[in-house]
C-alpha cells in the first residue's frame, strides 16, 4: 500500500516546552489511524499541524508526496471534523454542508448532486432546513461528518468527534464512521483519548505521551505486547497490574488473574467492585496493588487473605528504570509457578 | 397573605415609581397637553390644533427635519461600518493592540462639550488645524462651520469620530464570543477573508448590529450638545437639528406650546423608527 501521509521530525514548542517532540509516522492510503493519548499529550496539536491550523517549529508533513508545511489549510486537500462540530449556527443544515463547495465555487449542479448523495449517506433528509440549534448531538455530529465528506477530500482529520455524545450513541457512531470510511476509501487520522474508540475503529494506533510516540502498532499489539509501562497502564480496563519484583516490573492483566485454593500469591483484599458481568477485586501485595477481574458477582470480606495466580505466558516484563519492555526470561518470575 | 404581598410589592416599587412619574411620565403627559394650547401661558384658552397646523407650514422645521434625517442617514451607517472595521482590526493578533483599542475608545470617554471644543480648533477658519494643513498644500482653506454647504457635514464628521469608538466596543465584545473553530472550519474549506466575513462574521454580528443601530439612531436625534459650541444651528439653520430647534423654540423664543408640539413630533418619529427596526430586522437576525 502506498504511503499517503508522512510526518517526520515534527515538533512544536510552547514557551520552550515541547508539546510535540520530534514525532514521525506514516499513514497509508485508505488507512484509519488513531492518535491516542491522555489530555495534553500533543495529539490535537499534531492534528492541527497536519491540518495547517498550527505551524510546526520543525519537521515535514507530506500529503500524497508533497510537503504541505507552507501551504494554507484550504490548499492541503483535506477535510476536518471538530470536537465541538464547529457548525455555523446561523446557517441551515443544507448551507452548512454546502459551505465549502460554495467557498470553492463548485458548479451548482455538482453541488446538488454531491449534497443529495451525502445527505443519503448520513441520513439527514428531514433536517436539511433546520438550524444547528434545533438538532440533537447525534444529528449535529452527522452534519459535521457530511460537511467533511462532501468535500471529496481524500484525507479526513477527526478531532475527538464523538466525545460530546452519550455512550450508546457513541457506539453507534463508531461503527457508522468506520463503515463510511471503508466505503469511501478515506484516509483518516482520528484523535481520541478513548482507548475503546481507538481499539475498535483503527487499523493502526499511535499512542502519544508527553509529545512523543510511546508505541505505533496494530491495536492487538497494544494489548498483547505493550512496549512500555505507560502503554501497559494506559490500555485495558482496569489497567495492567505492575508489580515490582527484584530488578524488574512484572505486568499482568487483571483479567488473567484468578483466585486459587493453594500455590498462589498471598494478598490482602481491600475492595470488591461489582460491575455486572464481573467483579474487580483490589488487593494489597507488599507495597503494591493488584487487581483481579473475576467473572460474576464475588463477595470477599475486606481484609481477608486470598491466593492469586496467573499463567506464566500472560506475564509481561519491564525494565524498572526506563519502563521499557524486556524479553521474558526462560524461568518465570514468581516462585509459585515452579510449585 | 396575597393582598399584603401585593401592598408590599407596590411599596417596594414606590420610590422608583415616584421618580419615574415625576420626571418622565408627568412631563410627557404635560408636554402632550401643552402642545394643544396657544402661545405663552394662557391656560384658560380653548384647546387648539394651531400648533400642529403650524408644524406643516413651518419652513424652518422642514429644513431642520431634512437636516436631522440626513444627519442620521450618514452618521449611523458610517459609524457602524467604521466600528466593525476597527473592531476586526483590534481583534486580530498584533502587537500594540491594547494601545490601539484605548485610542479608538478615547473619544467616547470625552464629554461632547469637550469634543466640540477640540474640534472647534480644527475647524476655525484662520487658526484651525484643518485650514493650516490645507494652506501647506496651497489651498485657500474652507469655512468649515460658516459655509451653509459644509457646516452640517463638519458636524457629521465629528459625530462619527466620537461614536464609532463606542460602537466598536460592542462589536469587539461580540467578536470575542464567536467560536474560533468556526474560522478553522472555514479555513479548511479554503474560504477567503471576504467570504468568511460575509458568510460567518457579519451574520453572527447581526444581533449586535441591531442593538447598535437602535442606539446610533436614537443618538443621532438626541445629540445636541455640540451645536451649542460649534454652530448654534447656523448659518441660516443649515446645521440645525430637531432637538436644537425644540430648545430654541422653548428657551430662545419662549414658545413653549410650539416646542411641546415639536417634542411630540420627535417622539412619534423615534417610536416609528424603533418599531420599524425591530419589526424588519429582527426577522433576519440570528439569535443563538
Amino acid at each position: 500500500m502506498p504511503c499517503f501521509l508522512r510526518v517526520s521530525g515534527l515538533s512544536r514548542y510552547y514557551d520552550n516546552v515541547a508539546a510535540v517532540d520530534d514525532i514521525s509516522f506514516e499513514v497509508n492510503k485508505g488507512e484509519f489511524v488513531a492518535l491516542l493519548g491522555p489530555s495534553g499529550c500533543g495529539k490535537s496539536t499534531t492534528l492541527k499541524m497536519i491540518a495547517g491550523l498550527e505551524q510546526p517549529d520543525e519537521g515535514i508533513i507530506e500529503i500524497d508526496g508533497s510537503n504541505v508545511v507552507d501551504k494554507s489549510p484550504g490548499k492541503r486537500n483535506l477535510s476536518m471534523v471538530f470536537q465541538s462540530y464547529a457548525l455555523f449556527p446561523h446557517l441551515s443544515v443544507k448551507e452548512n454542508i454546502l459551505f465549502g463547495l460554495k467557498a470553492r465555487k463548485v458548479h451548482k449542479t455538482e453541488q446538488k448532486k454531491r449534497l443529495a448523495s451525502v445527505v443519503e449517506m448520513v441520513d439527514l433528509g428531514q433536517h436539511l432546513n433546520k438550524k444547528p440549534g434545533q438538532l440533537s448531538g447525534g444529528q449535529s455530529q452527522r452534519v459535521a461528518l457530511a460537511r467533511s465528506i462532501v468535500s471529496n477530500a481524500p484525507l479526513c482529520l477527526m478531532d475527538e468527534p464523538l466525545s460530546n455524545l452519550d455512550t450508546k450513541l457513541r457506539a453507534d457512531m463508531r461503527s457508522e464512521i468506520r463503515t463510511l470510511q471503508k466505503k469511501l476509501g478515506l484516509t483518516v487520522v482520528y484523535v481520541t483519548h478513548d482507548q475503546i474508540e481507538a481499539m475498535s475503529m483503527a487499523d493502526k494506533i499511535i499512542l502519544l505521551n508527553q509529545g512523543s510516540i510511546e508505541q505505533a502498532d496494530v491495536p492487538e499489539n497494544f494489548y498483547n505486547k505493550p512496549l512500555t509501562t505507560f502503554v501497559a497502564s494506559f490500555i485495558g480496563h482496569p489497567p495492567m497490574n505492575l508489580i515490582p519484583h527484584n530488578d524488574v516490573l512484572l505486568g499482568v492483566r487483571p483479567e488473567h488473574v484468578s483466585i486459587v485454593e493453594d500455590n498462589g500469591l498471598d494478598v490482602t483484599v481491600r475492595e470488591c467492585d461489582y460491575q455486572g458481568s464481573e467483579t474487580i477485586i483490589t488487593a494489597n501485595y507488599k507495597d503494591s496493588l493488584i487487581r483481579a477481574c473475576l467473572p460474576g458477582k464475588r463477595t470477599i470480606p475486606d481484609g481477608s487473605v486470598v491466593k492469586l495466580r496467573w499463567k506464566p505466558e500472560t506475564e509481561h516484563l519491564f525494565n524498572n528504570k526506563n519502563g521499557h519492555r524486556v524479553p521474558a526470561g526462560t524461568t518465570s518470575v514468581f516462585p509459585f509457578h515452579q510449585l | 397573605m396575597q393582598p399584603t404581598r401585593q401592598i408590599q410589592a407596590w411599596l417596594l416599587l414606590l420610590p422608583a415609581l415616584c421618580l419615574l412619574v415625576a420626571f418622565t411620565h408627568y412631563p410627557v403627559i404635560k408636554t402632550i397637553v401643552r402642545s394643544f394650547f396657544g402661545f405663552g401661558t394662557r391656560w384658560e384658552s380653548q384647546a387648539t390644533l394651531e400648533n400642529y397646523r403650524y408644524l406643516l407650514e413651518d419652513e424652518v422645521l422642514m429644513q431642520v427635519l431634512y437636516n436631522s434625517f440626513l444627519y442620521a442617514a450618514i452618521t449611523v451607517p458610517v459609524s457602524i461600518v467604521l466600528a466593525i472595521a476597527m473592531a476586526l482590526w483590534v481583534n486580530s493578533k498584533m502587537a500594540g493592540k491594547g494601545i490601539l483599542r484605548t485610542a479608538y475608545f478615547t473619544p467616547t470617554v470625552l464629554p461632547m462639550i469637550s469634543v466640540a471644543n477640540i474640534w472647534l480648533f480644527f475647524y476655525s477658519p484662520e487658526i484651525g488645524l484643518l485650514n493650516k494643513l490645507l494652506g501647506l498644500v496651497g489651498h485657500g482653506g474652507i469655512n468649515w462651520l460658516g459655509d451653509p454647504e459644509v457646516a452640517l457635514y463638519s458636524l457629521m464628521a465629528m459625530t462619527i469620530w466620537k461614536e464609532a469608538g463606542f460602537f466598536m466596543i460592542f462589536y469587539l465584545a461580540a467578536l470575542q464570543t464567536i467560536d474560533s473553530n468556526l474560522y478553522h472550519a472555514a479555513a479548511i474549506e479554503n474560504a477567503n477573508k471576504w467570504t468568511v466575513f460575509r458568510r460567518i462574521t457579519f451574520p453572527l454580528l447581526m444581533p449586535t448590529t441591531l442593538f447598535v443601530l437602535v442606539n446610533a439612531l436614537l443618538n443621532a436625534f438626541k445629540l445636541v450638545d455640540h451645536l451649542f459650541i460649534l454652530t448654534k444651528g447656523g448659518p441660516n439653520n443649515a446645521s440645525n437639528l430637531l432637538l436644537y430647534y425644540i430648545f430654541e423654540n422653548a428657551f430662545s423664543f419662549f414658545d413653549t406650546a410650539y416646542a411641546a408640539a415639536l417634542t411630540v413630533l420627535m417622539l412619534v418619529i423615534l417610536v416609528v423608527l424603533a418599531l420599524l427596526q425591530f419589526g424588519v430586522i429582527e426577522k433576519r437576525v440570528h439569535y443563538r
